[in-house]
């Protein structure tokens, strides 16, 4: 199963669209959470909005998501171990109130299991790299540890 | 040291294990949040208590005890009023050595509150901000003993600092 979640707070047609369209080639059930677009799919499951705890076990159920550049869907994957494609909301289409997402799109590019689109005509193929990917190491990042020490250090020392 | 010993350690992961130091962390929720809970392992090495805007998402990760804030942001003034009042409270029940906050307003008042009673107060400021400090970030950097940034292009010495990132 994939999912798409593009968030609560905004619409994202042109990745809903975009995936609308793919959905038919992917051979597995795909769920959208639509937030607040105006478009309606055909080709997958689509709810406007999906309450926390069943979001959290459809993201453990699925193979990959296909997401806006949203932090808390990131971390929320990264959580389940379930790889990532971003798809960042850009400012010049209106999607958002800056190109924020781009930014962090490109920041998360590499990490382990995050893989961005730019474009609509990237998705396809990097949503089939997603799907060959092995489920990313559930063991801390060197970031992650150093993140770490450091609040044992102010904890402990009030420093850092 | 037998199998069930080593169970029975592994079940208590939230007893602290090190000099005990009351620690404040605070989260609003959603990504903030979900921060906070990646580095809930080390939290729990202390004597930490939680406070957040949800209590459900805190049952969600089995704390029971977790404090509730009003949520609130820089557009609405009366909650934030109620929301420092509620901060101050939690924070002058708690005595903390430490306050640690991943965002975002809510936490906030709660460093400011923390500074008043001697507490140490650190600001981790959001994953999700790689370009530039949060709003609450920036009065942080001034006001709360530390600042971290994510990002190591956002850090600017000494007042930001980047001590790495929860991802």
């Amino acid at each position: 199963m994939i999912l798409v979640t593009v968030g609560m707070q905004l619409g994202f047609d042109r990745l809903i669209m975009a995936m609308d369209q793919l959905a038919p080639t992917l051979n597995m059930e795909v769920i959208a959470q639509t937030g607040r677009g105006t478009y309606q799919p055909l080709n997958m499951t689509a709810r406007a909005k999906i309450g926390p705890s069943e979001f959290e076990e459809l993201v453990q159920k699925s193979r990959l998501i296909v997401s806006h550049a949203g932090i808390g869907t990131v971390l929320t994957a990264q959580r389940f171990t379930t790889p990532i494609v971003l798809f960042p909301r850009r400012f010049d289409q209106g999607e958002h109130r800056n190109d924020h997402q781009a930014a962090t799109a490109n920041n998360l590019d590499g990490r382990p299991g995050v893989l961005v689109a730019m474009t609509v005509d990237d998705l396809a193929s990097t949503i089939a790299k997603g799907l060959s990917m092995e489920k990313p190491d559930t063991a801390l990042s060197p970031t992650a540890r150093q993140l770490h020490e450091a609040i044992g250090t102010f904890i402990e020392t009030g420093e850092l | 040291m037998t199998k069930s010993n080593r169970a029975s350690r592994a079940s208590r992961p939230s007893r602290p294990s090190r000099p005990s130091r009351r620690v404040l962390a605070v989260a609003s929720g959603g990504g903030h949040w979900e921060q906070l809970m990646l580095l809930r392992p080390k939290l729990e090495e202390y004597d930490v208590r939680f406070a957040t805007t949800d209590a459900d998402i805190a049952l969600q990760r089995g704390i029971a005890k977790a404090e509730t804030l009003p949520d609130c942001n820089q557009n609405k003034p009366f909650k934030s009023a109620l929301c420092a009042f509620v901060a101050a409270w939690v924070v002058v029940k708690h005595r903390p050595h430490v306050v640690i906050s991943t965002g975002a307003a809510p936490g906030f008042f709660c460093l400011m509150a923390g500074r008043m009673i001697g507490a140490r107060t650190l600001w981790i400021d959001s994953v999700a901000n790689g370009e530039q400090l949060s709003m609450c970030g920036k009065l942080s950097k001034r006001f709360a003993h530390q600042c971290l940034t994510q990002w190591p292009e956002v850090a600017d010495e000494p007042r930001v600092k980047y001590r790495g990132a929860v991802l």
